[in-house]
């Protein structure tokens, strides 16, 4: 009996040691919270030689697209512990910053000569500083992102295909430079048979319940002439979000929605847009450039059969895409706020960005989108250098929340479910906007 | 062994503790029991319920705690009585209710009602009509969606087969017009078996010897149906009627998983519309009104509902 006692009581001081040593040797753990999709792989990759470096292992928390905000927008407005760095969306900037939910990163930046000019000037403004336009920046550009176009190279440079399109339109068919060229091709493949399969003209954002359909029509109202104020006086819309070149520009979207993509694509984003592409249904595909990599390695789509464009230009020439990704930020009520800031540090050096890139990660440091190899590292590399160009983004305001659920009713009402006019929409958009700045008091 | 258990204890208690013991009532004996579970219920029923009608009052936004809270007196109530778009869900609302119930309590009846009749294999059928109502939500809605696919669903591919329209054209979640009807499908196939259940549990309760006593006096099927069956299972069916509009009143799930409210704002019940305000606009004390004003409908409504119900039942 007293010998069964002390192998017991050994056995579990034994476990007791251990756990203690297990506790102690990971007591710096860091959690880095972002989206559950590829390039947060490519991260968990790359993350290792940041523990081999520093001996501060790294834990992550993905969530899926869908539950994203929700789910780390609780976290950050209840001061959880869960996070200690985070990606937060672009638009979550100036929520996070006015609330205290990041760390300032300017003394920081500072000390270890971190400069945000070596980093793309878009992804800067979009993902780090909040004011806009102003030096105060909550986070370090991490994953640069926009909306660009994938195409079918495959069954664009059938003989027969390029033979009918330039008798028909008057132009060889390639990849559009204008929306009305992008809409000419929808519409050519439309109901299509090829090779034996009905295939559509092109997968657009229209989703609801997030923010698909406003990403998708920005991306066109913007080269339609779109601007979200008066540049000479702040929160000023009406004639600007409202304006005659954002009604057509929105007028055009319902148009290429009703002609031309895959039935049933009413509350299509990022998953079905891929699936729609993949799957051999279309014949372009609107999405962020994260997709890229996937796609470009996918083997019924991929390789020789995909190509690359920007988002087209509009009627007057002007030529923008909507700013995707995030930036990486130090959640204040982390505990770990020093390792936090050393995985920062790390993050940010020159061959840790290049290898970031190359596992499928953007980078949007100059030194790496600036090398002269950097072109051909990729066959979508131009395109994203081209479109990261021509960024714009929605309202980054701490009211972002609602200003976005508005424009998705507005636009999904008009554009999917037919009711109204564009112009009625716009309208109502300026009404639901300034009652959202009405209420923060900024109008 | 029991006995002597409670003795141990009897005697392992101090005894001013075991004075005090024998010196509480029965009432107090009671309350003693029950007091944990009234605290429990306090703090996550009352006080919450409470906690949300203070905050209707103010500008409070969950995504902004350091902002200084004002009270706004009525004008959250006041706001949302006068938005369209609140007025236009309540509507979407009213008429899902509306159509659910109708067709879940039509249904429902009939299946009870041939299921009472005991024939072979009742039990079975029972038992797979059951089905529907045992699925989680999530995996309902999830089916259905995939059955509504228009390229590769079975729904469209049946519609199709009988009707001749090709099925890329029934677009049954993109449609303005069908997508409400394809809730009501889905609502339907799902809680039609929990109406029958309570409608069958109400035939059943009809006494044998009243249809004895109508075949006596040689009263038709249909004169029987008109005249014992349907008005003693009336109380059954109003509490079906009762229990499914109160729960469809504040349908979310199966909503949310098929149209997401859409296609634009046709499926928004009200449900949604609080969702959206409530956890991604983040407008707190705006929702916290919009919930409140939706509990007293709902509560008014069912009010009015059980007073008939006892009526009918008294009759």
């Amino acid at each position: 009996m007293k010998s069964s006692l002390k192998l017991a009581l050994g056995l579990t001081s034994a476990i007791a040691a251990s756990t203690a040593v297990s506790n102690a040797a990971h007591a710096e753990d860091l959690t880095l919270c972002w989206a559950a999709w590829d390039p947060a792989n490519a991260l968990v990759e790359l993350s290792k030689d940041f523990t081999k470096e520093t001996g501060i292992g790294m834990k992550f928390e993905f969530v899926p697209w869908t539950n994203y905000a929700d789910r780390f927008l609780n976290e950050l407005n209840s001061h959880g512990k869960l996070c200690d760095l985070i990606i937060g969306d672009s638009q979550w900037i100036g929520g996070a910053a006015e609330n205290g939910h990041y760390v300032k990163l300017n003394d920081f930046f500072d000390k270890e000569k971190i400069s945000m000019d070596d980093f793309v000037p878009a992804t800067v403004v979009g993902y780090s500083e909040w004011p806009k336009n102003t030096p105060n920046y909550w986070a370090l550009p991490a994953m640069g992102d926009v909306v660009g176009w994938t195409y079918r190279k495959d069954w664009f440079s059938k003989p027969e295909l390029q033979k009918e399109f330039k008798e028909k339109y008057g132009w060889d068919l390639g990849p559009p430079a204008t929306f009305d060229q992008l809409k000419q091709i929808a519409e050519f493949f439309q109901k299509r048979q090829i090779d034996g399969k009905t295939v559509y003209g092109a997968s657009i954002y229209t989703e609801r319940g997030s923010e698909g359909i406003t990403m998708g029509a920005m991306d066109v109202l913007y080269s339609y002439g779109f601007q979200y104020e008066n540049p000479k006086k702040p929160y000023e819309m009406e004639g600007f979000v409202n304006s005659e070149k954002s009604v057509k520009g929105l007028e055009f979207y319902k148009a290429l929605y009703d002609c031309c993509t895959p039935p049933g694509a009413s509350n299509s984003y990022m998953g079905e847009g891929v699936d729609a592409f993949k799957s051999g249904q279309v014949a372009m595909h609107m999405n962020f450039a994260f997709t890229w990599p996937g796609l470009q390695k996918d083997e019924n789509v991929g390789g020789d059969k995909i190509g690359y464009f920007v988002n087209p230009k509009g009627p007057d020439g002007d030529q923008f895409a909507q700013l995707g990704g995030q930036g990486i930020s130090v959640v204040s009520y982390s505990d770990k706020q020093e390792s936090a800031l050393k995985y920062i540090k790390w993050f940010a050096n020159k061959d840790v960005q290049a290898k970031w890139w190359s596992l499928g990660g953007y980078s949007c440091l100059n030194a790496v989108v600036k090398d002269p190899k950097f072109p051909a590292s990729q066959p979508y590399a131009q395109t994203f250098l081209d479109s990261m160009a021509i960024v714009k983004d929605f309202w980054a305001e701490p009211s972002y929340a609602p200003l976005l659920q508005a424009s998705q009713k507005r636009f999904h009402d008009y554009v999917v479910a037919g009711q109204g006019s564009a112009k009625d929409a716009l309208d109502g958009l300026v009404k639901d906007w300034t009652q959202v700045f009405q209420d923060d008091g900024k109008m | 062994m029991l006995n002597r258990t409670a003795e141990n204890v009897a005697r392992a208690t101090p005894e001013p503790l075991a004075r005090k013991v024998r010196g509480i009532s029965d009432k107090g004996l009671a309350w003693l029991f029950i007091s944990p579970t009234i605290l429990l219920l306090l703090a996550i029923n009352i006080f919450p319920l409470f906690w949300a009608i203070y905050l209707s009052f103010t500008n409070y936004r969950a995504n902004r705690p350091n902002e200084v809270v004002k009270n706004l007196g009525l004008a959250n109530y006041q706001r949302i009585l006068g938005d369209q778009d609140i007025w236009i869900a309540m509507q979407t609302t009213a008429h899902f209710v509306f159509w659910t119930i109708m067709l879940q309590t039509l249904i429902g009846f009939t299946l009870a009602w041939l299921i009472d009749r005991k024939f072979r294999g009742h039990a079975f059928w029972t038992t797979l009509i059951l089905v529907p109502m045992m699925l989680s939500p999530a995996v309902v809605g999830n089916f259905w969606r995939f059955l509504y696919e228009p390229q590769i669903g079975l729904f469209s591919y049946v519609i199709s087969f009988v009707s001749g329209i090709p099925p890329t054209s029934i677009q049954m979640l993109s449609n303005v017009s069908l997508a409400p009807w394809s809730i009501i499908i889905v609502d339907t196939w799902m809680w039609t078996p929990y109406v029958m259940l309570i409608c069958l549990a109400g035939l059943r309760s009809i006494p044998e010897y009243i249809y004895e006593a109508a075949e006596v006096d040689r009263a038709s099927n249909w004169r029987q149906f008109w005249s014992i069956t349907l008005p003693m299972a009336l109380p059954f069916i109003m509490l079906a009627v009762l229990f499914r509009g109160i729960e469809n009143f504040k349908m979310f799930d199966m909503v949310n998983l098929l149209t997401g409210g859409g296609p634009g704002s046709t499926t928004e019940v009200a449900s949604i519309t609080l969702k959206r305000q409530a956890f991604e606009s983040w407008r707190t004390g705006y929702s916290s009104a919009f919930a409140i004003i939706l509990f007293v409908a709902v509560f008014g409504l069912a009010n009015i509902y059980v007073k008939a119900l006892n009526k009918v039942k008294q009759r």
